[in-house]
């Protein structure tokens, strides 16, 4: 099972953060700040995986990616396999770079939901849920153009108090 | 030009449509992005909360607007800080109708809130509305949700309509519904049992990806339970060979793999479902040949089931034909430049090495490549390896290894890890007792504290054993050597403090063994060893107790004892200490300097250490002053229970009571013995040694007062009788595990009866209690039992006894177990009226009170009756002799101080005895009664 998806550039920063089974925040920001520091200290070259039971309990892996300005880091446990892992690193990027062509950093700071509901799509609820990027796309699509469409129609503001009248 | 770069990323948003933000948003985001430091961004982020807070509270907020600034409140607990302020909007926003805003209210809500939070109840009722819409996103988002926001109770709530789902006519919808099965599963297994067949149903669905998708939660089902999912094995193979013969849509090709999530899976499933199952492997071998045939080495993901390949061929049982493929598969693996694959190939071979030992010998090379690699986790994994394949000849290298990549590490948790493997491995297949030492040294002075305290005790007591054999020349060798590494050692600046305690024990009980090195060299080094760690008291405690075995061999040998001046200091300095336990053992120390040597030997006796800590749980060898105090008309004791509330009933009660014990216990048939019967009994029988004549002389014209109390004696002890029909069973629960458990509460509450002499109900059954203890076989398994494991003995008295430190404490329980948990009887016992006319007997009231309170005292039995148990009765030994000779002429000189001692400790001879012995036994440090020492003998 995946335990969190991360994506953070090379200074620390996080850029979007997901974890498969409720964290409180501050526990969230340590596992961020931990596994910056373990892997701003790696050197190039050397391989993808870290065991890091330190963090996250016995049996835990980690697998990154080091694009550019941004770490793409998966999380799981012994039943998924560490090159399979990278791969999916793979597909998100692949299915990024179709979503915003050439994607960079900014395009993820500024997409913040759009990231997510990609992700939704690659992983669900811990499972890899699907990994071909055109299905992702395609899905990512329809809600794009479903949302727009729902957009245009009701833009009347409805109060707090309507809410509440109306259950 | 980064800032150029956001000013077009901008404009570019503004054309992506839903997606598009606001200028606020992407100027917090670039203000953020642009911090120079973490305070700077704090300051802006908190002032976006500030504007956040304000900007909700405005009536008729535009829907839009709303959608950002939950957005904003995502972004915002993304950088650590609360935004639970806004949680209900984002609550409130699930419920739109419009497909935007809800799915960015599912998302916020699956960000902020856990299963268990209050405000999931107000979104269990969208959901359920959701999950029947007509639009199948909004389906998928609802399923999307109730992965993250549905907990074991309100499953129920929307389980049926994720079960209708399953058969949605679209595929996604469908995949979402299993994997939401699969997640409650995880989540309540119970909740979801009877729903299990659906995945099976769900394995054969037309789409491939549902069925891939049914993978995740049959892998887990089969994982838990093997057997009842082997009818399935020939389905799996058979969907694999379909896969890998490309028979599924093109679209599922990644990389040119047909679709390669599913095949992974599949292996990971036949790997669990062909361990130890020859057949079930068999129907695998045909696939698993295919594949490491037909898969491309050349990509990532080829890879990835090459090597799950070898994990699965790992776990069933694998044909010659297959291992040889997995083989060929790691040295590939091995041979590559990539570390990912290398880090692989050494997994795999940690893999198969189980299976066939010899197939590392071919890739030693690589592994030693791999050794020295910078990369860490590729070291590791090596390190792992070396771990599984470290047989006796190998052993040296490969620890050696394992402590200098210690030695280089600062992550304490590895470091832990890797030290506890070396310290197993030197356990399990040390070449000799010297290199053993050597290794553990090192383990102690780099990882030191991270070290296990149980390691410590271990290599402790594998210095004071040896190594098993019967050659004593080799065990001393072998500890001339600990001690001449040790004094090397000991210069080194900052030791850590277990190694300390190691290194004064050892230096305590063996430094001066041989003769090569001085008592003052040696107590020269402990004093350093003290000051220079003068902060951990723990560590100054061993110094303290080893510079006293040190003095306690000299003086025993006849030598003169010169306390060199840093000692002398050393002991002023904590007679005064805070701790009471340095105090006591400063005051013990000192007390033992001023004794002759016969009394010293027996205290501290030379290389004693793995002696069995014998106890006499009956204090039997009072029976005889007892006797005397009795027959001299003494006050008989009285029961706490019975002073403090009993006593008017007393006479009522008696004659029921009487006839009840002696069924109720079913002890044998029981004589009364006479008074005068029982002492010699006691003399001969009970008690091997002739205590009696001590106690005679020391306490004859104490005992000399009332006779009055004797009729009201028969009576009250027959209560005694029935008390221990109370406490007997919780004897017995409690400590089973001991080899004489009844027996010793018995003693230990017999012993009254004894004392009194008179209508006892069972002076048999103390006999009986020693008869076991006696036999030499016995003892020596109870040592064994228990004579090592002193820190867990502590351990357990210190849980039941409050605030009760370890080592102080197995000398004198009866003083100190029953205080703590009832106070009164030692006040009630000096208080009381009655008991005041006759002081002569009070010690044996008030060691009777003890001994009953703690007997009805379901906490404290425990602790008592593992104390007792597993002490077998010291007076046996015939060195007890000279040093109880030794007291009694210290208390003759004056009688008066020694009897208002012995009221307040009534076994404190005992206690003395005991004290030292397991002080010998390194037992940890700690007692409460630092006084009794100076009391008794000053």
């Amino acid at each position: 099972m995946i335990k969190a998806v991360m994506m953070m550039n090379t200074q620390g920063k996080p850029r979007l953060a997901k974890f498969y089974d409720f964290l409180p925040v501050e526990k969230q920001q340590e596992l961020i700040r931990g596994v910056f520091s373990v892997l701003s200290s790696r050197p190039e070259n050397v391989s993808n995986f870290l065991e890091i039971d330190s963090l996250f309990g016995p049996d835990s892996r980690l697998v990154y990616k080091h694009y550019a300005t941004l770490y793409f880091v998966l999380v799981f446990d012994g039943s998924e396999n560490e090159l399979a892992m990278l791969d999916l690193i793979q597909v998100l990027v692949e299915t990024l770079d179709k979503c915003f062509s050439n994607v960079c950093e900014l395009d993820i700071v500024f997409n913040y939901s759009k990231m997510h509901t990609v992700l939704d799509e690659i992983v669900f609820g811990g499972q890899v849920l699907e990994t071909r990027s055109d299905e992702i796309m395609k899905a990512v699509e329809e809600i794009s153009k479903l949302e727009a469409a729902s957009n245009s129609i009701s833009l009347v503001p409805k109060s707090v108090s309507g809410w509440r009248g109306g259950r | 030009m980064e800032q150029l770069k956001t000013i077009g990323r901008e404009l570019a948003m503004g054309s992506q449509g839903g997606f598009g933000q606001s200028k606020e948003f992407l100027d917090l985001v670039k203000s953020i992005g642009e911090a120079r430091s973490k305070a700077e961004e704090d300051r802006i982020v908190l002032s976006e909360i500030d504007i956040l807070k304000r900007k909700l509270l405005e009536p008729d907020i535009p829907k839009r607007k709303m959608k950002e600034y939950i957005i904003r409140l995502v972004y915002i607990e993304m950088l650590g800080h609360d935004a639970s302020f806004g949680y209900i909007h984002a609550v409130k926003m699930t419920h739109d109708d419009n497909l935007l805003l809800k799915r960015t209210g599912y998302l916020a809500v699956t960000l902020f809130l856990n299963e268990d939070h209050d405000l999931i109840i107000l979104i269990v009722n969208t959901i359920q509305k959701d999950l029947r819409s007509d639009n199948y996103l909004v389906v998928c988002a609802a399923l999307n949700a109730i992965c993250r926001l549905i907990n074991e109770e309100t499953i129920p709530a929307v389980l049926p309509q994720v079960v209708d789902l399953l058969n949605h006519h679209k595929e996604a919808v469908r995949k979402k519904a299993i994997m939401a099965l699969h997640r409650f599963h995880r989540k309540s297994p119970s909740s979801v049992s009877h729903l299990i067949s659906n995945f099976r149903k769900r394995l054969c669905d037309n789409d491939p990806g549902v069925m891939g998708a049914t993978l995740c939660p049959l892998f887990d089902l089969i994982t838990e339970d093997v057997a009842s999912y082997k009818d399935l094995v020939s389905s799996f193979v058979s969907i694999l060979k379909q896969v890998t013969e490309r028979r599924l849509p093109k679209s599922y090709d990644y990389h040119q793999m047909p679709a390669p999530f599913i095949q992974i899976k599949l292996l990971k499933i036949m790997a669990l479902l062909g361990s130890g199952d020859k057949s079930a492997s068999e129907i695998m071998y045909m696939v698993l040949g295919d594949l490491f045939r037909k898969c491309d080495s050349s990509t990532n993901i080829g890879n990835a089931i090459l090597y799950e390949c070898i994990r699965s061929i790992s776990c069933i049982i694998p044909s010659p034909k297959l291992l040889e493929a997995a083989a060929d598969a790691i040295s590939k693996f091995l041979k590559s430049d990539s570390h990912n694959l290398k880090y692989m190939g050494i997994d795999g071979l940690g893999r198969l090495i189980k299976i066939s030992p010899d197939i590392a010998e071919q890739h030693q090379l690589a592994v030693i490549d791999c050794l020295e690699d910078p990369d860490d986790t590729l070291k590791r994994k090596t390190f792992e390896l070396l771990y599984k394949m470290t047989k006796s000849s190998n052993v040296e290298v490969i620890v050696d290894r394992m402590i200098d990549y210690m030695i280089s590490i600062n992550d304490n948790h590895y470091k832990t890890e890797i030290a506890s493997r070396c310290v197993e491995l030197a356990e399990q297949f040390a070449p000799s007792n010297q290199w053993f030492i050597q290794i553990m040294n090192k383990v102690f002075e780099h990882a030191g504290d991270l070290v296990n305290i149980k390691v410590a005790h271990n290599l402790m007591r594998l210095i004071a054993e040896g190594f098993g054999e019967d050659d004593d020349d080799a065990d001393s060798k072998l500890r001339l050597s600990a001690v001449e590494s040790y004094l090397q050692i000991m210069s080194e600046p900052k030791l850590p403090s277990l190694f300390l305690q190691v290194i004064s024990w050892v230096l305590g009980e063996y430094g001066t063994a041989d003769g090569k090195y001085s008592a003052s060299y040696i107590s020269g080094k402990l004093c350093d060893v003290a000051d220079a760690y003068s902060s951990d008291e723990t560590v100054k405690g061993y110094a303290v107790s080893a510079l006293m075995k040190i003095y306690a061999f000299e003086i025993a040998s006849g030598r003169k004892v010169d306390v060199l001046p840093e000692c002398q200091s050393l002991i002023e300095e904590l007679l005064a200490s805070h701790s009471t336990d340095l105090q006591q053992r400063a005051y013990e120390l000192q007390a033992l300097l001023a004794l002759d040597a016969r009394a010293v030997e027996s205290i501290l006796p030379l290389d004693a250490s793995c002696e069995d800590i014998e106890v006499d749980k009956d204090l039997s060898f009072l029976n005889g002053y007892i006797q005397q105090a009795i027959e001299s008309g003494a006050q008989p004791y009285i029961s706490e229970r019975e002073r403090s509330g009993m006593l008017e009933t007393t006479d009522y009660h008696s004659q029921d009571h009487h006839e009840v014990p002696s069924h109720a216990l079913r002890f044998e048939a029981y004589e009364r013995p006479k008074p005068s019967s029982l002492r010699t009994q006691a003399s001969t029988e009970l008690v091997p040694v002739p205590e009696p004549s001590y106690y005679s002389e020391a306490h004859q014209p104490i005992s000399t007062s009332s006779v009055s109390e004797r009729e009201s004696s028969e009576i009250k002890l027959r209560l005694d009788g029935v008390k221990q029909k109370w406490g007997r069973p919780s004897y017995q629960s409690s400590t089973s595990a001991s080899s004489t458990p009844p027996q010793a509460a018995n003693g230990t509450s017999s012993h009254p009866d004894v004392g009194v002499g008179s209508s006892s109900l069972k002076p048999r059954s103390s006999y009986e209690s020693k008869k076991p203890e006696i036999d030499p076989e016995k003892q020596r398994l109870a040592a064994s039992l228990f004579g090592g494991s002193s820190s867990s003995r502590s351990d357990r008295k210190s849980s039941s006894g409050g605030h009760k430190p370890a080592k102080g404490t197995a000398s004198k329980p009866p003083k100190e177990n029953p205080i703590p948990v009832q106070p009164p009887p030692d006040l009630l016992d000096f208080g009381e009226p009655t008991a005041t006319s006759v002081t002569a007997t009070d010690p044996f009231k008030e060691l009777e009170g003890l001994m009953d309170s703690s007997s009805q005292d379901g906490g404290s039995t425990d602790v008592m009756g593992v104390l007792y148990s597993d002490a077998a009765p010291v007076t046996t030994t015939t060195s007890v002799d000279s040093l109880l000779s030794e007291l009694s002429d210290s208390s003759k000189g004056n009688p008066g101080t020694y009897q208002s001692q012995t009221s307040k400790g009534p076994n404190s001879q005992e206690a003395l005895e005991k004290d030292a012995l397991v002080r010998q036994m390194g037992v940890n440090p700690t007692s409460q009664n630092p006084t009794l020492f100076k009391d008794l003998l000053g």
